[in-house]
């Protein structure tokens, strides 16, 4: 099959940004070679297809990646959380900055790739590979065939302290395939962080397997670099009784696309996927969510709250795909933007799609500007206009944060926001 | 075979599912002799239709336009719909009763065999007070009943009635190709200026073989007298019917226009394509309601008739008022979203659908809200019932433009499942740009309340008379805006459609 001209380009020119990895052992190179002929048959995303209709991947798929100037390092929320740190360096990992190894096996993902035998083996590649289907992601394919950096982590049990991924900058044009792979046994359970500038551009996927009775908590903080730009892929399995609950905190950023597609294969597994994002200027924030539910009783849920301002853009696109049997099925949806200016825009196509009979799923999506009546109040009580509006956009914001079951870290989030609106 | 039985599902149930394609009661076909143009289309086709119509080289030219760019447009897949690719060469793009070769005059000259087969679908033709198979109808007040009918059979209108009567009231009523005739300054001046020859890929089609249709002015200030309708029927086989609908509301007049259709029951999918314009001016209130009841196929997919749609609304001047209410039980395939732009200040748009879909009936149906003017208001009720192995899709898109100060949306699309083969999906876009204006949607899917059919059974109701109860104070937000003529066969229609459906 023949792509258009214009989308053969962008393919090339995207493919062209990157070197070939090294050989690694037979299996690491047949899933690489498959994942790079999803991409070539797919091609790179152009503003055509139906899924970046609000987002424009261009930068996403140049052939170079623009220079972004290194900031001063972000305070990070997770300074005063006990946690187990691994860290990357303009998407190379960083042995010496990061701890050491306890508990839990965590290799780099180059070693694992040139190992034989390895118990992440039967993932890598394969959850992106079933995350295509129906939607193509074709910068995850691409990063499944090029990606040289990433952590896998294998967890066997319950872990004491969660897991941080610090990723850290020096150069201004790293531009960043990072590729990960993480696995839970059966009842085990982790609190993935993940925190920091990453590079001027990124392309970062997970692959989650989370089995029966297991859970896995991630929160991410993408602070407030304004120029970056990046996508990031999160390909989550769910089996019988799991439960998966995903946050994200977004702050500036010119072009971010945050997809995370969530595959429910056991029943009454739960799945949670909330964001808060604060947009101000020059700011296009992308969330775009999957959620397929395969099995009985299961529940899902997605919280997206958005504040922009001066002109800032965020987009929803939200799916909520309930199968055949996939009877009894809790499905629950909201996003919600206020926008405190005229020139910016809330975007969203909140979908359902259903073909079991027995489920209850809703949506709901909402759009407009501070509520008056609310400031008056509080400006009623001695409060300036301008403390008003913060406090009103923090209990806006607040509903997606209460998605984070750990109430110290859900504090931290709250602590790091409320720095980041001074 | 053995039919897989579902645990409490009685072979009774079944069997009535079986039959319910059966019960299609248009499904008859009338022995017309009927003069076809050659099969295909090619430029040929589009300049001998519009010979037949005896158009001016205008109109041929803006046909011919449309046709070349068809010719290069791709047919579109994005919508949620699945049917056998059409081969657009294998059908009749024009098909005339012989009897209609020399206009009639009036009704009186019209072949009897086309007025019985009105009177047989409970449309007669004739000028009466009452619309025909309406209960309750006799004791209203004589005045409130009039309703005029244009009579659309295959590619040709085949009468208007109430004519003179409006005529005094500054009505034009009557088929677009007579308005061609009549008043082609009214035609040359909107046709295209709402839903452009560019469109899409139906209603480019539509534009190079449209054959006939209905042409409504309102005059300004004129509250049309008596509501206005328009009855399409296929009848020939192999036959696609494009028509044209053009409506014009003056500053300050009002209409309420119905449009219902019907078909033949046939082994062979039939297409429709049809096109409707409505330019709102200055303070206007157009109200437009469809009771779409197209063959749906047979249990099997077999047949129906595969239903292109392009309707829009364009709310030029400042206060206009535009709503669509829609029940759509009919048609194999439904592609239709029936558009409002508010773009004069103040403007108010609403869209009520119900969208029934039984058997193997697909239907993507839905609408769309611009605002461009400020302070505009703007209302989407969407019910859609799947049952057997349907689906059915809601597809809408509400954008505030940045322009747009003040305006105000609230959407909320239900739908409701009847059984574990169907499917019900929403694919609604919600564009906001500018801070001002409130936006909010919000849907469910559900299946029958169980706590409601207890209730209903309880008080010895069986199970399907149960359902059709709960469905229709389901519909009842939608059903209660249409014009009463139509409320009343729109309630039968969602009993018929969901009739053995239960299971």
């Amino acid at each position: 099959m023949t792509l258009p001209a214009q989308k053969q380009k962008a393919t090339d020119d995207l493919l062209g940004a990157y070197d070939a990895p090294t050989s690694a052992s037979r299996w690491a190179n047949e899933a690489r070679e498959a994942a790079l002929g999803r991409y070539q048959n797919m091609g790179a995303p152009t503003r055509r297809d139906e899924y970046w209709k609000y987002t424009n991947p261009a930068a996403l798929t140049a052939g170079i990646a623009t220079e972004n100037p290194v900031a001063p390092t972000d305070v990070t929320a997770f300074d005063q959380v006990d946690s187990l740190k691994l860290v990357f360096v303009d998407g190379r990992f960083d042995v010496h900055r990061s701890d050491a190894i306890q508990g839990v096996q965590i290799n780099q993902l180059a070693d694992v790739l040139a190992a034989d035998i390895h118990a992440c083996k039967d993932l890598f590649g394969e959850l992106e590979a079933r995350g295509q289907k129906p939607v193509h992601r074709p910068l995850a394919a691409l990063n499944t065939a090029m990606a040289k950096e990433g952590v896998v982590i294998h967890v066997k049990g319950q872990l004491d302290r969660p897991v941080e991924i610090q990723y850290l900058r020096e150069d201004p044009t790293a531009d960043i395939l990072i590729h990960n792979v993480i696995k839970l046994d059966k009842d085990a359970s982790l609190t993935l962080l993940e925190s920091g500038a990453i590079g001027a551009r990124f392309n970062i996927v997970s692959e989650i397997d989370v089995p029966d009775n297991a859970s896995f908590h991630h929160i991410r903080l993408q602070g407030r670099e304004t120029q970056r730009a990046g996508s990031n892929h999160i390909f989550a399995r769910l089996g019988a009784e799991s439960l998966f609950k995903s946050f994200t905190l977004a702050v500036n950023g010119t072009l971010t696309r945050n997809e995370t597609i969530i595959e429910l294969t056991g029943d009454n597994a739960n799945a949670h996927v909330a964001c808060a994002a604060a947009g101000d200027g020059d700011f296009h924030h992308d969330d775009t969510v999957f959620v397929t539910h395969d099995a009985v009783n299961c529940e899902s849920r997605q919280v997206f709250k958005k504040v922009l301002r001066n002109g800032a853009t965020s987009c929803f696109q939200g799916k909520i795909l309930v199968k055949p049997d996939a009877q009894k099925t809790d499905g629950y949806q909201i996003s919600q933007g206020l926008l405190l200016d005229d020139d910016s825009n809330f975007l969203a196509k909140p979908e359902l799609e259903i073909y079991a009979d027995d489920v209850a799923c809703s949506h709901g999506s909402t759009c407009g500007g501070a509520d008056e009546t609310a400031l008056f109040y509080l400006m009623s009580r001695g409060i300036s206009r301008d403390q008003a509006q913060d406090m009103l956009v923090l209990a806006f914001l607040d509903e997606a944060i209460q998605e984070i079951a750990d109430e110290t870290l859900a504090d931290a989030i709250r602590g790091q926001l409320q720095a980041w609106l001074r | 075979m053995v039919e897989q039985v579902k645990e409490g599902v009685d072979q009774e149930t079944v069997d009535a599912v079986r039959s319910v394609g059966e019960r299609y009661k248009y499904g008859f076909s009338s022995d017309i002799e009927t003069e076809y143009a050659p099969k295909g289309l090619n430029e040929d086709i589009v300049r001998l239709i519009s010979e037949k119509n005896n158009e001016p080289e205008w109109l041929l030219e803006w046909r011919l336009e449309a046709y070349r760019r068809w010719v290069q447009l791709e047919e579109p897949t994005w919508a949620m719909v699945d049917y056998p690719k059409i081969d657009f060469q294998d059908q009749y793009y024009y098909a005339r009763p012989s009897s209609m070769k020399v206009k009639p005059k009036s009704l009186d000259e019209v072949d009897p065999k086309l007025l019985a087969t009105y009177e047989k679908l409970g449309i007669p033709l004739k000028e009466q007070m009452i619309l025909a198979g309406v209960e309750g109808a006799e004791d209203m007040p004589a005045e409130g009943r009039k309703v005029a009918v244009d009579a659309v059979f295959d590619s040709v209108s085949v009468g208007t009635t109430f004519k003179e009567e409006l005529k005094k009231a500054g009505v034009i009523f009557c088929s677009i190709s007579e308005a061609v005739q009549d008043h082609p300054e009214l035609v040359k001046k909107y046709l295209g200026s709402v839903v452009p020859v560019s469109d899409n890929y139906y209603a480019t089609l539509n534009s190079a073989v449209f054959s006939d249709g209905s042409f409504v002015y309102i005059p300004e200030g004129v509250k049309c007298p008596m509501e206005l309708s328009t009855y399409f029927r296929i009848n020939a086989e192999n036959t696609g019917q494009f028509e044209r609908t053009l409506i014009v509301a003056e500053k300050g007049s009002q209409v309420s226009y119905l449009e219902g259709c019907t078909a033949p029951k046939r082994d062979i999918a039939q297409l429709h394509a049809a096109v409707v314009e409505i330019v709102v001016l200055e303070d206007a209130d157009v109200k437009y309601s469809t009771v779409q009841n197209w063959f749906p196929g047979d249990e099997n997919g077999k047949g129906g008739i595969y239903n292109f749609v392009t309707k829009r609304a364009d709310c030029r001047g400042d206060r206009a008022k535009i709503m669509w209410t829609q029940v759509e039980t009919g048609s194999a395939v439904t592609w239709k979203y029936p558009s409002c732009i508010l773009r004069g200040d103040d403007c108010q748009g609403e869209f009520y659908s119900i969208a029934i879909a039984n058997n193997m009936q697909q239907a993507d149906t839905g609408t769309k809200m611009v605002h461009l003017g400020k302070r505009g208001k703007s209302r989407i009720v969407s019910k859609g019932i799947s049952a057997g192995k349907a689906q059915n899709t809601y597809r809408g898109l509400v954008s505030m433009h940045p322009k747009a100060k003040n305006s105000r949306n609230y959407t909320q699309c239900d739908s409701l499942l009847i059984g574990d083969k169907c499917g019900a999906h929403t694919v609604p876009y919600i564009e906001v740009k500018n801070n001002s204006s409130r936006v909010e949607h919000e849907a469910t899917t559900s299946k029958v309340d169980d706590d409601q059919l207890f209730y209903c059974r309880q008080r010895g109701m069986d199970e399907e008379e149960a359902v059709a109860l709960v469905v229709n104070g389901f519909c009842k937000e939608v059903l209660q805006s249409l014009p009463m003529e139509f409320a009343m066969e729109a309630q039968k229609l969602v009993a018929i459609s969901l009739e053995g459906s239960v299971g």
